[in-house]
Order: structure tokens, then C-alpha cells, then sequence
């Protein structure tokens, strides 16, 4: 019953009082596929990932999310942390949202959150250190030590995350959002602010997780090298609607996302294009 | 006898010397400036009722001088206590011994604080200090769970000792239930007056929820003066029933502990006893706040200090982890408050007002928060010092507003500003207090 995609989005629409940020857009995110959405600044991508995580309640449309057992869960309906805790998915922020006072090790076991309180006991099993509890929290650690040792920050586990250099800090995001192991991960912008190395690295690091997780990854990004070496799909945005979708290479070569990217008129698009050519 | 440290960095150690005495300098001629005519210069109205004018340089020296040692060690001290990475003038040495004595005074505090019933046995003013001073340690216990782990501000706390002493006082003197069977029944009735003033809470953040919480302690208050009928309004409750050891009174009776085990009785009996009582509970806060911190619900209020949308996009339900939060710092009041009523055996709305709720916070907010020893240590100065500068009257005030002032400039997070990790797999280290958050309400 699963089926090949993850994640269907349709006719979503966001509006703040008469500004129109996402206008009727529908685009699906495949299953262990990596979907990327682009646009330039102000094209409503992040208004998109807070409807589908539910920080905002979307003016209309649908978000189904299915999960591998085929069981749909619609997105619009859940809202806070239950999208996370229930639907299972899980993102990261563009402007870094660590947990800057604990340790990177701690930033992690928070993120385990809801199946350690089942394993406390809602709390009682844990106060009188109950064995169950004892070996459930050994192994909320070992997959914290599996994620620091994958996004390679195993020796700085016990530093502060508001210590960590700015790069270690979005690979311990995206570490953090893995541990709640999640059906879909959404990552808002990852390699911004990176350096080319780092990019690579992370570039590494997203289809490690696609194929060894088997989790989908859906991402704005910004940093076209990225985007264009791990998109199975892309989604191009502006001013809150689609202007195109297929695989990186179709996209990279429509004049309408060249349009946008350069703020001209289509017509001057294709002319510079074919004068370029 | 150099070490290394001081060996790789010779250079900033003259300069943090002479920025020292750059910055004494600079308070002296400030002090010189402003006393010179206010000191130095005496004018008073002569007998023919012209002017006369005499100098008092000596005090004018004596006041600049001071200044200048002072700006030293204050100086000095800040660069002791100061953040770690600043250049420290200090030796190694009285480091070390710094950090040795920060490692030994918690153990040494719980041994000394044991021992008090059997030092001060015939000082009964001091037992009965040691005791409010314990119940204000589990009063700052309790609010750190809401205000130094949570980082919700909660200018309310002491309706929750209110509604803990009623609980118990309206409990035993109208159905004669004994203090142990009435000491959770008052915890769950605070706790429950924690989850109420939680809900309507939820959605506010930083001074909307102080303002809020404010006004709650207050309903609280207004409630128990104009509910004659139930809780004897401004008059109070009194009889409230002494605390037994199990079902044995500690009083002078046949049945009481004295006689039965055979030895004379004293009033100061009953003293030990609420000692250790206050003792033991206070402890079982620590114990509890403790193994809390260690928890998933522990891990989540610290988290919901640091931010909150990040918690979100966890999963994790910030509403419930919020009440929980308020209904375990209101337990912990709760229980304070019937310790309160059972020993002073009468309890009117006058011993609830807002100055409670300040004082408690200021205990928190002074240990550092969200550090039991810090609490510890900010309650034993705040009620003890209060205490200790009683001859001084009316000054008494000043000298403590002075010391707060004071602490604050060298300790703006708290005595203990750092924080230790709930979990680690290498080193356990503490972490700054410039990178912890203080919670946004």
C-alpha cells in the first residue's frame, strides 16, 4: 500500500490578513527520495515548511503524509508538536535552534523525548530508577553516540552547543532531528553559512541518511552545488506559487526559473540564453 | 614558582595589573573630586552668624584611600570569579585551593547542617534560625524547578505555601487528620493550585506571566482574608496541631516521646524534631529535583528554557511539561507550607504576602539558577545574614540591599552561575553560564 510517494501536498495556501505568502501549490515528495525546494528570497519556501510542520495552520489545501505501512495522516489537521511526535517528521531551523546551554550529547537525548517518557513511566519508573528505565536510557545514549559519531562531533559531546563552531552546529541539528527517527526530515536551508568543504560533507551526510535511514528528505536550499548533486526532484518557487518541477538538470535549463533567479522577463531570460549559447 | 599558565602569558598578566591600578587610579580621582568639597571642606554658621570653614583632609585621604583598596579588591575578586576565559591575575594555587573548597562545600554544608541539633542544643534561637533558614532552602528548592529549570518567571510561589499551610491547618483542625496523612494531601492540593494557575499561563512569556503570576499569589491571599467563614480571615487559624513522631506527641503527657522513653522532657525536643523534619524534606526536594533533572521530563524543562519552538519541532508537548513543571514547584511549596503551619501552630494571611514570593525568587535568582548548592548557599545568606545584621536596625535593610548590589556586580548570574550536564559520555564538565539561557517565561 505504500506507495512511491511520501508526501503530497495539495492546493496549499497560506495567507497573512491580504498577503497572499503561498498560493495554491501542490507538489509531491517521493518516498527515500530527496526533494528540494528553491526559489529566490521571499518566494513563501519557508511559510511552505512551517505549514507542513505545523508552526502556522494553512489557509487551505491539503498535506498528506503517508507513512510505509500506507497509513495516511493528514498534516493540516495535526498541529504543534504532535506532527512530530505522531506523524514523524521532523525538521531543522535556518536560523540554528540548538539548545545552547546543554551539551551536544543532552541536545540529543532531548530529542528522544517522547520515547524515554514512555520508557520512564511518565516519569515514576525513572524517579525509583527502575531497570527497564536504566537500560532504555542506555540505549537513548548509544543512538546519541551512533548520530555524534555519523555527523563526526563523538569528541565534542559533552561541549556546550552554543560552543560548537557554526558548522558542527548544523550537522548536530540535523543530527538532533534524526534522533526522533523520523519518516521525512526537513531541512531548512543546511549549508548556509557552510564553506565549500563542509557542503560537500554534508551533501555526503543527506544521502547517507537517504540510503541507510531510508528517511526522505525534503530541503530549501540555497547553495545550488548541494541541491543540484543530491535532488531526486526540485520544486522551484516565486512570489508563492510553482513555476516548475522535474529533475535538477530540467530545472537548472527552464527559462522560467532563470526568469526568477535573475528577476528578469521570461522573454529576456531565453534571449540572454540564447545568446549564450 | 611560576606555572605554565602564567609563564605562556607574562605580557597580559602585567597588563591585568595594570589595569588594575589604571582603573583604582581612575575611581580615587573620581572620589577625590566628588568628597573634596563635600568632605574636605566643612562650612557651618559662625557665632556672629558669618560663615566659617574649617578642612578635614585627613578624612578626605583616608575616604580616597579607601576607594583606591577597594577598587583593587573588587577588582581582584571579579577576576577570581570572573568568566574562565579572561585572563586571571590570580595564582594557580589559591585557584586550585578555590576550586578544592567549591568541591568540598556542598559535603561539608550537609555534615555541618546535620550536626547543628547537637552544636547549638542549648541555643534555641539559633535552632529555630537554622529551621527557617532550611524552610526557605526548600521554598528556593522548589521554585528553582519553575523559574531555574523551566525558566518560567513565577512572582507567585508563595500562594502554593499559602494554600500547603491551609491545607493543613483546615485538614487537622477540622477533622483531626494527622500531620503525615494531611503533608501529601497539602503537596497534591498546592500541586493542583500549580496545574490551575498554569493553564491560563501557558501562552504568556516573560514579564505577561510574572505580571500573571503575581496577581495569582495575590488572589490567593485576598481569597483566605475574605473567606471569614472558612479560613477565619485576617484572624487566622490557630491550634493547629503539633507534629507527632509517628502517632507520639512530643510533649510532656505520659504518652509523649519523653516519657516513654524515659528521659526528662524539654521544650527543645520538639525543636530538634521539626529540624530534622524540615531537614529530611528539604533533602527529599534536592533528592527528587535531582533525579528530575536526569529524567526526559527533566531534560525537556531545561529545554524549554533554551527554546521553546526548537522543543516543538521535537515533539515534544510543551503545555503538559509546562503544568508539570508549575505543579512540581507548587508540591514542593506545598509541603513547605504545612512544615510552616504545623510549627508555628497559627497561621494568618499576614505570613503569605508578595514579600515571601520576592524572597524566595531573590534566593533563586542569587544562587544562580537552576544549582540546588547555589540555593542552598543564597537562602543560608539571605535569611541567615538578615539575621546576623540585626543589631544594625533600621540599616539592616541598606547593608543587605548593599550586598545584593554587590553580588550582582560580580555574580550576575548567581553564586553558582554554571551549569552541570545532566548526562556525558567522557567529561563531565560544566558549562558556562553566558551560554545557558535564562528562559523567556
Amino acid at each position: 500500500m505504500s506507495g512511491e510517494t511520501i508526501l503530497s501536498v495539495k492546493g496549499l495556501s497560506m495567507r497573512f490578513g491580504g498577503i497572499v505568502a503561498v498560493n495554491d501549490l501542490s507538489f509531491d515528495a517521493g518516498r527515500r527520495k530527496i526533494t528540494a525546494l528553491i526559489g529566490p528570497n521571499g518566494a513563501g519556501k519557508t511559510t511552505v515548511f512551517n505549514c507542513i510542520t505545523g508552526f502556522y495552520r494553512p489557509s487551505g489545501g491539503s498535506i498528506a503524509l503517508t507513512h510505509d505501512d500506507g497509513k495516511t495522516i493528514q498534516l493540516e489537521r495535526l498541529n504543534d508538536f504532535r506532527i512530530s511526535k505522531q506523524a514523524r517528521v521532523a525538521r531543522t531551523f535556518q536560523n540554528i535552534r540548538l539548545f545552547p546551554g546543554m551539551t551536544a550529547l543532552e541536545n540529543l537525548m532531548v530529542a528522544q523525548h517522547n520515547a524515554l517518557m514512555r520508557a520512564s513511566g511518565l516519569t515514576f519508573l525513572g524517579l525509583i530508577g527502575a531497570p527497564s528505565w536504566r537500560s532504555a536510557e542506555a540505549r537513548a545514549i548509544e543512538l546519541a553516540r551512533t548520530w555524534l559519531t555519523r555527523v563526526g562531533l563523538l569528541d565534542r559531546a559533552d561541549d556546550a552547543a552554543g560552543n560548537l563552531p557554526y558548522g558542527d552546529q548544523r550537522r548536530l541539528e540535523i543530527a538532533r532531528a534524526m534522533c526522533t527517527e523520523p519518516a521525512l526530515l526537513c531541512l531548512d536551508e543546511p549549508a548556509a553559512g557552510l564553506n565549500a568543504r563542509e557542503s560537500a560533507a554534508l551533501s555526503e551526510l543527506l544521502l547517507s541518511i537517504r540510503t541507510e535511514q531510508g528517511t526522505s528528505i525534503l530541503l530549501i536550499e540555497h547553495d545550488m552545488s548541494v541541491v543540484m548533486e543530491i535532488s531526486d526532484h526540485v520544486v522551484v518557487m516565486d512570489y508563492g506559487v510553482k513555476i516548475a518541477e522535474g529533475t535538477p538538470q530540467s530545472v537548472r535549463d527552464d527559462p522560467k526559473v532563470i526568469a526568477a533567479y535573475l528577476g528578469a522577463d521570461e522573454e529576456e531570460a531565453i534571449a540572454v540564453m540564447e545568446s549564450g549559447t | 614558582m611560576t606555572t605554565s599558565a602564567l609563564e605562556k602569558k607574562p605580557a597580559s598578566r602585567a597588563s591585568g595589573a595594570a589595569f588594575i591600578l589604571k582603573k583604582a587610579t581612575i575611581s580615587a580621582l573620581v572620589a577625590l573630586v566628588l568628597f573634596s568639597l563635600m568632605i574636605g571642606v566643612r562650612t557651618e554658621a559662625g557665632p556672629q552668624g558669618g560663615l566659617i570653614y574649617w578642612t578635614r583632609f585627613g578624612d578626605l585621604a583616608a575616604i580616597v584611600a579607601a576607594v583606591f583598596g577597594g577598587s583593587i579588591v573588587i577588582e581582584l575578586l571579579r577576576q577570581w570569579w570572573g568568566p574562565a576565559d579572561k585572563v586571571r591575575v590570580v595564582p594557580p594555587a589559591v585557584q586550585n585551593a578555590l576550586s578544592l573548597a567549591g568541591r568540598l562545600i556542598a559535603p561539608a554544608l550537609l555534615i555541618f547542617t546535620f550536626l547543628v541539633p547537637v552544636i547549638f542544643y542549648d541555643q534555641r534561637y539559633i535552632l529555630d534560625l537554622a529551621i527557617l533558614v532550611l524552610t526557605y532552602v526548600m521554598l528556593g528548592w522548589g521554585l528553582n524547578v519553575v523559574v531555574g529549570l523551566a525558566g518560567l518567571l513565577d512572582l507567585g510561589y508563595v500562594a502554593f505555601y499559602a494554600v500547603g499551610a491551609y491545607s493543613y491547618a483546615l485538614l487537622a483542625t477540622n477533622f483531626g487528620l494527622s500531620f503525615w496523612v494531611c503533608l501529601p494531601l497539602a503537596g497534591i492540593l498546592a500541586a493542583f493550585w500549580g496545574v490551575l494557575l498554569g493553564f491560563p499561563v501557558l501562552r504568556l512569556r516573560g514579564d505577561y506571566l510574572a505580571i500573571v503570576t503575581l496577581a495569582f499569589g495575590e488572589i490567593i491571599r485576598l481569597v483566605i482574608i475574605n473567606w471569614q467563614s472558612l479560613t477565619g480571615g485576617p484572624n487566622g487559624i490557630s491550634g493547629i496541631p503539633r507534629p507527632t513522631l509517628f502517632g507520639i506527641p512530643l510533649s510532656p503527657g505520659e504518652d509523649g516521646l519523653a516519657a516513654r522513653l524515659g528521659i526528662e522532657f524539654s521544650p527543645t525536643h520538639r525543636i530538634v524534631f521539626l529540624f530534622y523534619l524540615i531537614l529530611a524534606m528539604a533533602l527529599l526536594t534536592n533528592w527528587v529535583t535531582i533525579r528530575l533533572r536526569r529524567l526526559p521530563i527533566g531534560r525537556a524543562w531545561e529545554a524549554l528554557r533554551e527554546d521553546e519552538v526548537a522543543c516543538r519541532a521535537l515533539g515534544i508537548n510543551t503545555t503538559t511539561t509546562k503544568l508539570t513543571a508549575f505543579a512540581t514547584g507548587a508540591m514542593f511549596g506545598g509541603f513547605a507550607g504545612a512544615f510552616f503551619a504545623t510549627r508555628q501552630g497559627f497561621i494568618s494571611p499576614e505570613s503569605f504576602t508578595f514579600q515571601e514570593s520576592a524572597l524566595v525568587l531573590a534566593i533563586v535568582v542569587l544562587g544562580g539558577m537552576g544549582s540546588q548548592l547555589g540555593v542552598a548557599l543564597a537562602a543560608l545568606a539571605m535569611i541567615g545574614g538578615f539575621e546576623l545584621f540585626r543589631g544594625l536596625d533600621q540599616y539592616r535593610m541598606l547593608v543587605f540591599g548593599m550586598a545584593m548590589v554587590l553580588l550582582m556586580i560580580w555574580r550576575p548570574r548567581g553564586l553558582i552561575g554554571h551549569r552541570a550536564p545532566t548526562v556525558y559520555l567522557e567529561r563531565n564538565q560544566a558549562i558556562s553560564s553566558d551560554l545557558v539561557k535564562e528562559g523567556h517565561g
